[in-house]
């Protein structure tokens, strides 16, 4: 079980894998994620779930390798399998609740950063499916990183390119361009940002500065993804959340995004150890 | 005359050296200190011992036959009422349970029942002689069996003895639920102990189907629909850990003893080729006076933190174990009673620094005739430290009752079932820290095995 299928490097540092889970893909919902356990030593590592398909009865993920155990996941060859996958996890975008009718009057605009762009994908999928319109921006340091263009381009009505560094589209970051959309005249009805922590706090601010409602996707530590340890508690509105049962979708307006990125911090020297001591040895027969 | 000798004693790992290893702190009885212990037994017409073991244990009956040198047989005793005497003989509370009714214990010192039966327990495992259990011909029917704890476990035996089809599903990456990731290895031995018992379980013919989350992956009434499931057991326990709701909770360094417990269990943080990352700091403060309190104090003391207890009753109330305790203390583990957090301070960085306490006082006992504690005004201390674990219960995942329709569950969140287990909707059945919230391995044992009759009965008139 649990066999890699397909293996892609999008850029030279993002993977892409599809990977062989059939009970997951026959639940699997636009919003939710999964863990993986890479082999018997390894940590459960939450990521989201890119894309699914019943029938073939398998999951896609798309990794970047940030410290020791997503290096493992990444070393993975295809045709081989890691230990454990389960989900899905978290609950399905809100979205997926709304009548045809309100499908049809609603306009999202998806912000996307770094390999967050993998998790926008099967949501603006959905929404394109069901009527919605949909524009989406991708952002990135400079233009070999931006991943997911083509597909990205097939389920939405206006792609967004933007890069730091002026490579590729828009010269600047994702939050100046949504500035400059809006400031154009385009009446969205929802954004919703995915990517690093202090993108999605800053992307907030500047919706909250137009009046745009805005949905943030959390990802912080997790261990079981159940609710069953609390390592992924985060304040929301005031009140302590557990990201992986009550999220990871929340109102990025109630977010304490401070708390919740400093959280996110917390086994950095455990964690640093960790890599400076790891040898990697999965993958490689 | 038997009973002149006092209790054998246990041999144990050196408080000073044990505090520093994971190994079990117990070794146990050998052949000869258990065939003394079992003279000290006077075999009562009336054993009290008995009606004070949750699953009535034919306790006189197998110490007999430890004394006389024939092991086999006593585990024959045993398994008659228990299916994982190596687990309860080094787990149940047992001054509050049967050794707390032994009659010897009126005068002197009970019988250690708790050693004896583990010594049988690991004595037939270990020679390869546990009682050869019979398994009736395949009925054909399906039962499905969620969660892998120790009532998940009893419950799946017993049916696949009946000649079930049972299969268990369990959302994490191993089996076990509690003696898995709660319960550390120097309590309860993971290979030797748990792993061989899930082992004999799967002997009988259960499947265990892990990571699978039922209310995710799949659902009770998938299960029951398009997979032929014709019932359905829920010993899911009560997994999600309670915080106080105090200011700075959210502090960096403040952990449920649920995360703590596993992340070094489950996940062995405590051995090095384990990526697994774990934090217990130089000074580590616990929160609460159970069992999960104790296990998270000794964790973090071994992996090298100086470890505090605050608990808010006197020691007399700690509701942990009384070995565990007594076992703390010598490893160096630090008692604050009558204290209670009102607040966790944190550095500039927003990592704990302290935990600022208030005294308590008992005042009149409660309904349930507990003395409730009750702060003294304005006696606020601080005490520093960089490390907090919230050990204060956990209470059932919602989970299962928000995805199955007809289920009901209290206002503790906890499954409502009758004495068999039957739940509220035909088919399903429920026990153990699902049904009464945490308890204790043996009612959660003991909850599985009503439960399976009860499978049976329902199956067999179906
Ligand atoms: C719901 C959810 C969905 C996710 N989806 C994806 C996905 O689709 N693709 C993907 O590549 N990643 C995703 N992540 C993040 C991924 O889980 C982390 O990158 C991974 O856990 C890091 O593990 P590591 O051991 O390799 O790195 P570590 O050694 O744990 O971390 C390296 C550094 O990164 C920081 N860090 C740790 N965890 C995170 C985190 N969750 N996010 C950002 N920084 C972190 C640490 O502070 C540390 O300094 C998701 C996380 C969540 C909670
Ligand atoms: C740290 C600690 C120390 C303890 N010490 C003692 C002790 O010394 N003596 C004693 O008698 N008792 C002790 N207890 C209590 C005892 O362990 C529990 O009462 C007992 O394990 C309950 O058994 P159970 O079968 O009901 O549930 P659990 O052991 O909790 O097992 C439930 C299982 O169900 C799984 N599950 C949950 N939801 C789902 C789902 N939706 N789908 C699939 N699987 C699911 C869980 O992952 C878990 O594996 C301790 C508990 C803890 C936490
Ligand atoms: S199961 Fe527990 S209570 Fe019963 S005899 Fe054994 S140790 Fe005592
Ligand atoms: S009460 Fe004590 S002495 Fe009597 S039968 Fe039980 S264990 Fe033996
Ligand atoms: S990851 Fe453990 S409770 Fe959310």
């Amino acid at each position: 079980m649990y066999k890699i299928i397909q293996k892609e490097m999008l850029t030279p540092n993002i993977c892409r894998m599809v990977v062989e889970a059939p009970r997951l893909a026959a639940a699997a919902k636009p919003g939710q994620f999964l863990i993986v356990r890479a082999d018997e030593k390894g940590e459960r590592i939450p990521l989201t779930i890119s894309d699914f398909d019943v029938e073939k009865g398998t999951v896609t993920i798309v990794t970047q390798p940030i410290g020791a155990s997503t290096q493992d996941i990444v070393a993975f060859e295809e045709g081989e399998s890691f230990a454990d996958v389960v989900g899905p996890l978290g609950n399905p975008s809100e979205f997926i609740e709304m009548s045809p009718e309100q499908l049809a009057a609603s306009h999202f605009i998806f912000i996307a950063g770094g390999v967050g762009t993998a998790p926008v994908y099967p949501q603006a999928k959905w929404l394109h499916a069901h009527g919605a319109k949909v524009d989406v921006i991708i952002g990135a340091k400079t233009a070999s990183l931006l991943i997911y263009k083509e597909e990205m381009a097939a389920v939405c009505d206006h792609l967004h390119l933007c890069t730091d560094d002026g490579s590729e589209g828009f010269h600047g970051m994702v939050t100046a361009l949504l500035e400059k959309l809006v400031n154009d005249g385009n009446q969205y009805t929802q954004a919703v940002a995915i990517g690093p922590m202090i993108m999605m706090k800053f992307t907030t601010l500047t919706a909250k500065k137009l009046g745009l409602p805005i949905v943030v996707s959390l990802n912080t530590l997790m261990v079981d993804g159940t609710g069953m340890c609390g390592a992924c508690r985060v304040t929301v509105a005031g009140k302590t959340r557990f990201a992986c049962v009550e999220g990871p979708e929340f109102n990025g307006y109630d977010v304490d995004f401070d708390e919740a990125m400093r959280r996110q911090c917390q086994y950095r020297t455990e964690e640093t150890e960790a890599r400076e001591n790891h040898v990697c040895k999965i993958g490689r027969g | 005359m038997a009973n002149k000798i006092g209790r054998v004693p246990v041999r144990e790992q050196d408080p000073k050296v044990r505090a520093t290893n994971f190994e079990e702190v117990c070794y146990g009885y050998n052949v000869d200190e258990a065939m003394l212990e079992a003279t000290r037994c006077l075999h009562c017409k009336n054993p009290r011992c008995v009606g004070a073991c949750p699953v009535g244990i034919k306790i006189p009956e197998f110490i007999e036959k430890v004394k006389d040198g024939d092991f086999a047989a006593a585990a024959a005793v045993i398994a008659e009422d228990s299916s994982l005497p190596a687990i309860c003989g080094r787990v149940c509370p047992q001054e509050t349970q049967c050794e707390g009714s032994c009659i010897l214990g009126i005068k002197g010192e009970s019988v250690a029942i708790g050693k004896l039966e583990r010594f049988v327990a690991d004595w037939t495992r270990e020679q390869g002689k546990a009682p050869a259990a019979a398994i009736a011909p395949s009925n054909g029917k399906k039962v499905a069996i969620i969660g892998s704890g120790p009532s998940g476990l009893a419950c799946a035996a017993d049916l696949a003895k009946l000649g079930y089809d049972v299969t268990i599903f369990e959302a994490l990456h191993r089996p076990g639920g509690v003696l898995e990731y709660g319960i550390p290895e120097f309590r309860l031995p993971k290979d030797k102990v748990v792993a061989a018992e899930i082992e004999a379980v799967k002997a009988l013919g259960v499947k265990i189907e892990l990571d699978v989350i039922i209310g995710r992956t799949v659902t009770i009434d998938s299960l029951m629909d398009e997979e032929g499931f014709e019932a359905v057991f829920v010993g899911s326990g009560a997994g999600l850990p309670r915080f106080m709701g105090i200011p700075g909770e959210n502090a960096n360094g403040v952990f449920s003893a649920n995360e703590f417990l596993t992340r070094n269990n489950l996940m062995k943080a405590f051995r090095p080729d384990y990526l697994t990352p774990i934090h217990a700091g130089k000074q580590c403060v616990v929160v609460g006076g159970g069992n999960v309190a104790m296990d998270a104090a000794r964790t973090a003391l071994r992996l090298g933190a100086e470890t505090t207890i605050v608990y808010r009753r006197t020691e007399v109330e700690l509701p942990a174990r009384k070995e565990e305790v007594h076992h703390a203390h010598e490893e160096g583990v630090e008692f604050k009673m009558l204290t209670n957090p009102v607040e966790v301070l944190a550095d500039e960085k927003g990592w704990v620094r302290a935990i600022k306490c208030i005294k308590m006082e008992l005042g009149e006992p409660d309904a349930s005739g507990r003395r409730s504690p009750i702060p003294i005004e304005g006696s606020e201390f601080e005490i520093p430290c960089d490390t907090v674990i919230m050990a204060l219960g956990t209470s059932p995942n919602p989970l299962i009752a928000q995805t199955t329709g007809g289920l009901e569950t209290n206002r503790r969140g906890c499954l409502v079932a009758d004495e068999h287990g039957a739940t509220t909707r035909p088919g399903i059945f429920a026990g153990g820290d699902a049904v009464t919230g945490a308890a204790t391995v043996i009612l959660a044992m003991g909850a599985g095995r009503k439960a399976a009759a009860a499978i049976h009965e329902y199956l067999s008139a179906k």
